[in-house]
């Protein structure tokens, strides 16, 4: 055994059994292991960085959900703004399959005071060229009378009409008609930052 | 000997059916319901000469278009009229009742329109002719082939006129024979609705862009173009002059929906007046009738678009051409006739559009056409010929009917075209 060991183990004995405590004898110093430190303070850099890094993705996810939410929710709105209406043969009735589109649409434009629409009829290439004009100009009204009467101001709403000029569906059958007799929405003021209707 | 000259001459009659120059209908012709009796018309040749070659087949082929003869042709080396004698017994073999002769004199030609059968000369007169290279040439032998018509029924013909229409979205002029198709309207614009003014020199149109039209008069050659006031917002179409010329009649499409016929003093290019109150209904396409007292137009008053007049007060409203409610197709574009006796109109029958006539006096309507989609029907000065479009060749092309024979034509046009509208006779010489 190493003598000094043993020494050292006396003297502590000895203190343990005698009253007075022995004086001044300096703590033991802790085994000092820089290389275990460095470790740790580089595992807690880590973690902190890590943790700073999922809260930044947090929060550019949430952020990227909350623009999501806010482009499809304006893509809605305009969605609800730019759908079509489409009439009978001849006709510039708003058709009741029709009138929750133009509901959606009222609902869109009381939300957002500032928003201003141009209405513009189309018709079909069956009826005459001119006469589909004036056609064009009674089925922009129509809808445009319907918006009104859902409490829309008529000076928000423009109406202009394209006759035959303007197909959808240049073909010649009644599927291509059906598409082509229509009155459609174009927003002309106040489109940006669209409100979506409570 | 006789039988020997008609040999050497080997005549051809042109089957009533078949204009030259004008390939046959893709549909074999033209189903009218009106009876064609081929043989009523006279004969009438035109007598070989030196010379003049051009003037001969334009001539020619006017008094062919003017459907009032049945034009005999010669083959080559057929004795001459030369001087007024011409071989009377040998065209009376072939059938003829009239010669035309013409012969050079002077700067111009000297016509002569001979009667065969009684053997003489029936009437005779000397033209001015510029020469072929100045652009009123065709013109002036177009007014000598009409003048040719009236020697012999009473009646001119309407070679010296033109058409205006929409082809490629431009207004175009072209000669009554097809010939000198020119564009008027500038390129780059919409054009709809074109409209001659009495005297042919200045036209109106809409020019059409983002649903809104402005109609523009202006003179042929495009000079002292002027946008009517009033009509440089909202949308406003279909104008027609009045007779004198001095007013012009449109239609315009309002915020409320509704559609409504409008004059303007062109003199004074001021002053719109409204004719028609429409309440969410539509009136348009107004057509003066020959007097400038009423005017034709269309209305959806009673639902469908149907054929209604009025003074040119807008006063006295009343139904022209009868339908049967919910029966009677939609009917649009009416053409008040020059002798004012007849509108022409289009209606709706079997989700096609055909021609109809209605008389003024009777107020009977009757069809023209049963043949592919025909519509937009405009009066040839003479108020026997109609223009109209029809898809009959499978595109939209002008085409003329004469109503008295059913005989047809298309006028030769590139592309698709529509909206015709026919000038009344213009005076010779003028571009």
């Amino acid at each position: 055994m190493n003598p000094r060991v043993l020494l050292a183990a006396a003297v502590v004995i000895v203190a343990a059994c005698g009253g007075k405590p022995p004086a001044e004898t300096p703590a033991p110093q802790p085994v000092v292991d820089s290389t275990a430190i460095k470790e740790r303070m580089r595992a807690d850099s880590i973690a902190a960085a890590e943790r700073a890094r999922a809260e930044a993705e947090a929060r550019a996810r949430a952020d990227a959900e909350a623009r999501a939410r806010a482009e499809a929710a304006r893509a809605q709105v305009l969605a609800a703004v730019s759908s079509m209406v489409h009439f009978d043969y001849d006709r510039a009735d708003i058709r009741p399959e029709d009138a929750a589109i133009l509901d959606s649409k009222a609902a869109v434009l009381a939300a957002n005071p500032g928003l201003r629409l141009r209405v513009s009829g189309h018709a079909d290439s069956r009826g005459s060229d001119e006469y589909n004009l004036a056609l064009g100009n009674r089925r922009a009204a129509a809808a445009k009378r319907y918006l009104e009467n859902k409490g829309i101001d008529a000076s928000r709403l423009d109406i202009v009409s394209f006759g035959e000029e303007r197909p959808l569906d240049p073909g010649e059958n009644e599927a291509a008609w059906a598409q082509n007799r229509r009155a459609e929405f174009e927003i002309t003021a106040g489109g940006d930052n669209l409100v979506a209707p409570q | 000997m006789k039988s020997g000259l008609v040999l050497a001459v080997s005549l051809v009659l042109v089957a009533p059916a078949l204009a030259q120059d004008t390939p046959p209908p893709a549909d074999g012709g033209v189903r009218v319901g009106i009876t064609y009796t081929p043989g009523v018309r006279s004969r009438l040749v035109l007598l070989p000469g030196t010379g003049l070659d051009s003037v001969r087949a334009v001539i020619q082929r006017d008094l062919d278009f003017s459907d009032r003869f049945e034009v005999l042709t010669l083959g080559p080396g057929a004795p001459g009229g030369g001087g007024g004698t011409v071989n009377y017994p040998l065209y009376r073999t072939l059938g003829a009742d009239y010669g035309v002769e013409v012969a050079p004199s002077g700067s111009g030609v000297n016509v002569r329109l001979h009667d065969v059968r009684a053997g003489q000369v029936r009437q005779q007169q000397g033209y001015y002719l510029p020469p072929p290279s100045d652009p009123g040439f065709r013109m002036a032998v177009h007014a000598i082939s009409d003048e040719v018509v009236r020697w012999a029924t009473g009646t001119p013909g309407i070679a010296a006129s033109r058409m205006l229409f929409i082809s490629s979205k431009r207004v175009h002029r072209v000669d009554s024979d097809g010939a000198n198709l020119t564009a008027i309207s500038p390129a780059g614009e919409t054009a709809l609705s074109p409209a001659w003014s009495p005297d042919g020199q200045r036209i109106a149109y809409t020019r059409f862009g983002e649903g809104k039209g402005a109609i523009v008069v202006q003179r042929l050659d495009g000079s002292e173009r002027r946008t009517v006031p009033t009509t440089e917002s909202q949308l406003n179409y279909t104008a027609a002059f009045a007779p004198d010329g001095r007013t012009l009649a449109f239609s315009r499409s309002a915020e409320d929906g509704s559609t409504d016929i409008f004059t303007v003093n062109l003199a004074e290019m001021c002053c719109a007046r409204r004719l028609t109150v429409g309440r969410f209904a539509d009136n348009l396409s107004p057509s003066f009738a020959p007097d400038g007292r009423r005017v034709a137009f269309v209305s959806t008053r009673a639902g469908p678009p149907q054929v209604y007049s009025m003074s040119v007060e807008g006063t006295d409203q009343e139904l022209l051409a009868p339908f049967d409610y919910g029966v009677s197709g939609s009917s649009n574009a009416p053409e008040w006739s020059p002798d004012g006796a007849s509108v022409a109109f289009h209606r709706e029958v079997n989700r096609s559009q055909q021609i109809f006539i209605l008389d003024v006096g009777s107020r009977r309507v009757r069809q023209l056409t049963s043949s592919g989609r025909n519509e937009d029907p405009t009066w040839a000065p003479d108020g026997r010929h109609l223009a109209f479009v029809s898809d009959r060749s499978g595109r939209r092309q002008v085409w003329i009917i004469d109503i008295e024979t059913g005989r047809v034509r298309q006028l030769m046009t590139p592309g698709e075209t529509r909206l015709p509208a026919w000038s009344r006779r213009l005076v010779a010489g003028r571009p």
